[in-house]
């Protein structure tokens, strides 16, 4: 299969003050493939989603998206539009659900812009033409087939702030599939997920990047996910980029190591730590 | 829960209220007959009165969390049959009274809920009960309360006064739902929401002034003027959130007002713009002696004339402005638009990653807003024929606000409670006289105790599962 690059990222530098969070990271993330942003506490893993989806504006480099929707430079575009046009979805590390609407609102508001289009920007809608009541319908659909994938079909009417914390994860999820998306990008999308929980959130992403033919961004500190899922791992720490690689690569990377367990002793690792690491679990 | 410490509390509550009664109830300062200097009345017996209320009222209160609902009765009919006798013999302040047979009545009808209700948990759970109540009243009340305003001018209670005052709580219905959809379905907190009612009002008496318009050509621009200064309002504070947004539009609130109050050649001074034509029907104005060529309403009807054809006009008039504006809203919550406020409400953060643009929404909110604010404007100068600074102080601002939270943000029954409440309630105060705004500002701080989010706090979905399955609506 050949891998065709979606997102390319280029000295992409983000300075907060003295502090330079990122510095001059340059990876690709490939069409059809989970790829993971991994990296100790700090380490810039957030800084590069931000700037990717428009909340930070980049000072120095290149954040190139070429999706099905065409092809975008993404440091030069406002945060709402990196969404609407280019077609890059996220979720957040503490979820950002609209709590008191409905968990079935929740997943029509991602549909706002082609409903905002539908609806005539409001004047047929407000009077009710069939066009827009037929876009409703379809959004409604599309909608029910994710409440039906996560089995949240029978709470699609309570409020989202109700549901339990799993299935909140789930629904920021499906949430940000609504907006049909070319790029997914999740934001340690398994914490405080029980192991159970986090295996169905494999299956979802494993099934969103197979069935649903995007590419994943994902940010995570579960080693059972990261391992068990990626296609390609970056691994950040300072803000540098010190690792690039299928996760067997990641895994034996004598700096990863260092990274993630300090630089004194690398050749002390205790032996149930490298076990833990090696095998997936969680550092 | 023991005795003496309920009476402990009680009168802990009784002494702090002596201490503030003694010095604002106790002494009064009045007139000498002939106008030289002033003397002090005392009113202790006022002060006992007050002091004696409280010591009960708290007791009722404590009683409330009591687990069982016998001792609540009780203490109900016990104010009953001893207390009112008493207080009647105080004659002074019949408000005060009536306040204790509701409150009994209150206590009574809570402590029978509190029986009939099997689990008897108080919390969370009666929350939501508060919840289904809210939906029920909109659901069923909504239409009844709808069939009352339409036929209240007709029933033979209805008095010149109480005509005027439905065309004053109507007023403020409907500049209530027009800040809910910015403050309570957008969540951008606005305290300068009578500056657009007074550009409404303003151009309305000035397009009549120097170009001759009708009231019926006026309203539509009344409404786009306040638009875009909505709009213009909008743009500086798109960044600002809670506080800060606050200050801002309370800023332009009086900004309007000052410019209004002192650019005398445009909008007349502090003397305000007089003689603003009165809205006709069909054409047909409202006049004894109509001009030459001109039917009047009551010679085409064939009827005498009576001044009151034109209140109940301006009647029917707010009342179809303030419905339009209600399924105006109704209706716009169930679109894309209207869902986008309400998620920015939640979280503006959230809104943007999904593709959601900030500045169109708040933007089209601030707009649409202000619109209702300035088609009010224009009802409130043909009606009042005379506008001047004076009537869009900051205080508007805060009572419409103040309607809002009031009666449950975003919800559209609640405007209406709470609108009947601060509008309509104090006039019925008109007995205590000098204590009008005492007993106001007690109701409102008991509402906000009893009911922290509001009278009706209750959202309904703008769509169900269930219900979009088959007609998509």
């Amino acid at each position: 299969m050949t891998r065709t690059p979606l997102l390319q990222v280029e000295h992409l530098t983000m300075r907060f003050g003295g502090l330079i969070a990122v510095n001059d990271i340059s990876f690709t993330a490939y069409d059809r493939e989970i790829t993971a942003i991994i990296g100790p506490n700090g380490a810039g893993k957030t800084t590069v989603f931000n700037c990717l989806t428009g909340f930070y504006n980049a000072p120095v480099g290149r954040l190139r998206l070429t999706g099905a929707r065409g092809e975008f430079l993404l440091e030069r575009m406002d945060g709402f539009r990196i969404a609407q046009k280019g077609g890059v979805a996220r979720t957040f590390q503490n979820i950002r659900l609209f709590p008191q609407m409905t968990v079935l609102e929740n997943l029509i508001i991602a549909q706002h812009n082609t409903l905002m289009r539908a609806s005539g920007y409001t004047a047929a809608g407000l009077f009710g033409l069939k066009s827009y009541r037929d876009a409703e319908r379809e959004a409604v659909e599309l909608a029910r087939s994710w409440l039906d994938r996560l089995g949240l079909t029978a709470q699609a009417d309570w409020e989202a702030g109700n549901l339990p914390y799993g299935s909140q994860r789930r629904l920021e999820i499906a949430r940000a599939m609504c907006t049909k998306p070319v790029l997914l990008c999740l934001d340690e999308p398994a914490a405080g997920l029980n192991p159970r929980e986090s295996g169905e959130l494999r299956e979802l992403l494993t099934e969103i990047r197979d069935r649903r033919r995007i590419g994943v961004l994902l940010i995570e500190h579960d080693m059972s996910v990261v391992m068990g899922i990626s296609d390609h791992i970056v691994v950040l720490d300072y803000g540098r980029l010190i690792a690039d690689g299928t996760p067997a690569e990641v895994r034996s990377d004598p700096a990863v190591i260092r990274a993630y367990l300090g630089e004194e002793d690398t050749d002390q690792i205790p032996p149930e730590v490298a076990r833990n690491l090696r095998q997936g679990g969680r550092v | 829960m023991d005795v003496r410490a309920l009476l402990k509390d009680a009168g802990l509550a009784a002494f702090v209220a002596f201490m503030l009664a003694l010095p604002m109830i106790g002494f009064q300062t009045v007139d000498f007959s002939g106008g030289v200097g002033i003397t002090v009345v005392t009113r202790f017996g006022d002060v006992a009165i007050s002091v004696v209320l409280v010591f009960v009222g708290r007791l009722a209160l404590s009683l409330l969390q009591y687990p069982s609902w016998r001792p609540p009765l009780l203490m109900a009919s016990v104010v009953v049959v001893v207390g009112l006798p008493l207080l009647k013999t105080q004659a002074h302040y019949p408000v005060i009274t009536w306040l204790a047979v509701i409150a009994s009545a209150v206590i009574a009808v809570r402590s029978a809920w509190l029986h009939f209700d099997v689990s008897g948990v108080v919390g969370r759970d009666e929350n939501n009960r508060m919840g289904d109540a809210a939906a029920f009243i909109g659901r069923w009340f909504g239409p009844v309360f709808v069939l009352f305003a339409v036929i209240f001018p007709f029933l033979p209670t209805t008095s010149r006064y109480l005509l005027d005052l439905g065309i004053l709580v109507l007023t403020y219905v409907m500049l209530g739902w027009g800040l809910n959809v910015v403050v309570g379905l957008a969540g951008l907190l606005d305290l300068g929401y009578v500056a657009f009612y007074a550009v409404g009002a303003y151009s309305y008496a000035i397009i009549a002034r120097d170009f001759g318009l009708t009231f019926w050509a006026c309203l539509p621009l009344a409404g786009l003027f306040a638009a875009f200064f909505g709009v213009i309002l909008g743009f500086p504070v798109l960044r600002l959130r809670g506080d800060y947004l606050a200050i801002v539009t309370l800023g332009f609130g009086e900004i309007i007002r000052i410019v209004l109050l002192n650019w005398a050649s445009f909008s007349g001074g502090p003397n305000g713009i007089s003689s603003i034509p009165r809205p006709s029907f069909l054409g047909m104005p409202f006049h004894p002696n109509p001009p030459e060529g001109v039917t009047s309403f009551h010679q085409f009807f064939n009827i005498d004339f009576s001044a009151e054809h034109r209140i109940v006009f301006l009647y029917y008039l707010i009342l179809i402005l303030a419905l339009v504006t209600n399924s105006f809203t109704l209706r716009i919550r169930k679109l894309p638009i209207g869902r986008a406020w309400e998620a920015l409400r939640e979280d503006e953060i959230a809104c943007r990653a999904l593709g959601i643009n900030p500045t169109n929404t708040k933007l089209t909110a601030f707009a649409i807003g202000a619109m209702f604010a300035g088609f009010a404007g224009a009802f409130f100068a043909t009606r009042q024929g005379f506008i001047s600074p004076e009537s869009f102080s900051f205080i508007e601002s805060a009572v419409i606000l103040a309607i809002v939270v009031l009666g449950g943000m975003g919800s559209q029954i609640g405007v209406v409670l709470a609108a009947v409440l601060l509008i309509g309630v104090p006039e019925f105060f008109r007995e205590l006289a000098q204590f009008r705004m005492l007993a106001f500002g007690a109701a409102m701080v008991g509402i906000m105790i009893w009911r922290p989010r509001g009278l009706l706090a209750h959202r309904d979905p703008s769509i169900r599962l269930s219900d979009a399955a088959g007609a998509g609506r």
